[in-house]
C-alpha cells in the first residue's frame, strides 16, 4: 500500500509532471511567472483547489451518473474557486489584484478536469487526495522555478529581494515567458529521458548478470 | 473618442497588440493542441469566434442583473454554465442545419468549454462593466456598452485565429526539420510562439484615437 502512494508522488511530481510532461495549465504557468511570488501564489491556489476537488469527485464518484460527470466536475470546481475568490479577495487583496482574470480562469485549468476525469472519477478518496497534492506540488514548484529564472534574468531580484542591477525586460513580458517555458520543457525531458535511459541499462545489466550467473550455476549441476 | 476611433482602437488593441495569445497568454492550451495543420487551426479559430460573440452577448446582460441583485460572486458559476450550455447549444444546432461545417469544425466545439479565451473575455467585459473602464490600457478611452463588447469580442476571436493560423503555417514546415529529440513538438513550438509574439509586440507602437 505504502508503494503505492509513492508511485502516485512520483507520477505527479516527475514522470508525470503537469506542467513540464503533460504541458498542462498552460495559461496560468505563462501569465503568472512574471515573479516568483505570483507564480508561488498560484500555484498554491491550483494545489488548494485541486486537492479539494479531488477529494470532492471522488467521494461523489458513485453518485455522479456517467452523462453528466464533466457539468458535475466543472460545476464543483467553479463552487471551489468561488470560494477561493472571496477568500482571497478578503484575506491576500495583493496576490487577488495580481492574479487579476487568471483566478476565475483556474476553473478552466484543463489539469484539475484532467486529474478529475483521469483520476479522482475512478479511485478512492485517500489515493485521489494524495494525487491530487503531488500534482499540485508538482505544478507550483515548475511555476516558482520559472518564475525564479524569469525574474532573476528579467529584474534581477528573486521573491521581491534585489541581488544583482540588472534586468533584461524581455524576460518578464509574454515573448520571454514563451522563451523559457520552451527551453524548460526541452531540459526537464532531456534530464528525465538521461535518468531513465541510466536506470534502464543499469537494470539490464543487472537481469543480464543474473541470467549469466544461471547459466554458470546450470552448468555447475550439469 | 468618435466612434470609428473607438471601433480602430477595439480592433488594434483586441486582435494585435493585446492579442489573446500572443500577448495575453489565454487560451494556449487549443493554441499548442491543434495548431498541426492550417485547416484544423482555422476550424477552430473560428468555433471559437462564434462562441465568444454569443457567449459576450448572453453573459453580459446576466452580469448586469447580476450587478442589480448584488450577487456577483456568482459569475464564474454561472458563466462557466452559460459557456458550457451554449457550446452544446450550437454543436446541435449546426449538426441540424449544416452537416458539412460540422463535419469541418464539430469535433472542436467540446474543447471550447473548457478553452479559458472563451471564459477571459467574459471576464474582461464584466470587468470593464463594474470599473467602466476597460482594462488594456490602451482601449481605455473606449466608452463601455454592449456594442463594443460585443465587437471585442469579436475581435478578439479574430486575433485568436490569427495566432492559430500563423502558428499552424509555420508547424507544418517545422516538421520536415531535423531537431534533438527533446526540443520536439512542444519546446520548439513555444520557441517559435516566443518570436511571433516579439512580433507582434510592435503592434504596441500604434496610436489610434490621438490619446495614449
Amino acid at each position: 500500500m505504502k508503494n503505492k502512494y509513492g508511485k502516485i508522488t512520483l507520477d505527479g511530481l516527475i514522470f508525470n509532471n503537469p506542467t513540464f510532461v503533460l504541458v498542462l495549465g498552460t495559461c496560468p504557468t505563462l501569465a503568472m511567472t512574471s515573479n516568483a511570488s505570483d507564480a508561488f501564489g498560484m500555484g498554491i491556489s491550483v494545489l488548494v483547489v485541486l486537492t479539494l476537488s479531488n477529494i470532492i469527485i471522488s467521494a461523489l464518484r458513485r453518485i455522479i451518473p456517467n452523462a453528466v460527470r464533466i457539468p458535475a466536475f466543472i460545476v464543483i470546481i467553479a463552487t471551489l474557486v468561488t470560494l477561493l475568490k472571496l477568500f482571497l479577495n478578503k484575506f491576500i487583496p495583493d496576490l487577488y489584484a495580481s492574479m487579476g482574470t487568471f483566478l476565475p480562469l483556474i476553473v478552466v485549468n484543463c489539469m484539475i478536469l484532467g486529474r478529475a476525469e483521469a483520476y479522482a472519477s475512478k479511485n478512492g478518496v485517500l489515493a485521489s487526495a494524495v494525487d491530487g497534492i503531488a500534482n499540485g506540488i508538482g505544478f507550483t514548484v515548475s511555476l516558482v522555478a520559472m518564475g525564479i529564472i524569469r525574474e532573476f534574468i528579467g529584474s534581477g531580484s528573486i521573491f521581491g529581494l534585489q541581488i544583482m542591477d540588472f534586468g533584461i525586460s524581455f524576460f518578464a513580458m509574454p515573448m520571454g515567458a514563451f522563451m523559457v517555458y520552451g527551453i524548460c520543457i526541452a531540459l526537464f525531458v532531456y534530464i528525465l529521458e538521461s535518468i531513465q535511459r541510466a536506470m534502464r541499462i543499469k537494470k539490464t545489466k543487472r537481469l543480464h548478470g543474473e541470467l549469466l550467473n544461471g547459466e554458470e550455476l546450470n552448468k555447475e549441476e550439469a | 473618442m468618435n466612434i470609428f476611433a473607438s471601433i480602430m482602437a477595439i480592433l488594434v488593441s483586441a486582435a494585435l497588440s493585446n492579442n489573446f495569445v500572443f500577448a495575453q497568454t489565454y487560451g494556449i492550451c487549443p493554441f499548442l493542441g491543434v495548431s498541426k495543420k492550417t485547416s484544423s487551426a482555422a476550424g477552430m479559430g473560428a468555433a471559437v469566434t462564434i462562441v465568444m460573440v454569443i457567449a459576450t452577448m448572453i453573459t453580459y446582460p446576466i452580469y448586469m442583473a447580476l450587478v442589480a441583485l448584488n450577487i456577483q460572486f456568482l459569475e464564474i458559476l454561472i458563466f462557466i454554465f452559460v459557456i458550457a450550455a451554449l457550446v452544446q447549444m450550437i454543436e446541435k444546432i449546426i449538426k441540424k442545419i449544416s452537416p458539412p461545417l460540422y463535419n469541418a469544425m464539430g469535433i472542436y466545439l467540446p474543447l471550447i468549454t473548457t478553452n479559458c479565451a472563451v471564459l477571459a473575455v467574459c471576464e474582461i467585459t464584466a470587468n470593464a462593466l463594474v470599473s467602466g473602464t476597460w482594462e488594456p490600457a490602451f482601449i481605455a478611452g473606449v466608452e463601455m456598452n454592449f456594442g463594443f463588447s460585443v465587437l471585442y469580442a469579436l475581435f478578439a476571436g479574430i486575433g485568436f485565429t490569427l495566432a492559430m493560423v500563423i502558428m499552424s503555417g509555420i508547424r507544418e514546415k517545422l516538421n520536415n526539420l531535423s531537431l534533438p529529440k527533446a526540443m520536439q513538438g512542444f519546446p520548439i513550438t513555444m520557441i517559435t510562439a516566443s518570436f511571433i509574439a516579439m512580433a507582434f509586440y510592435v503592434f504596441t507602437m500604434i496610436n489610434v484615437g490621438g490619446g495614449a
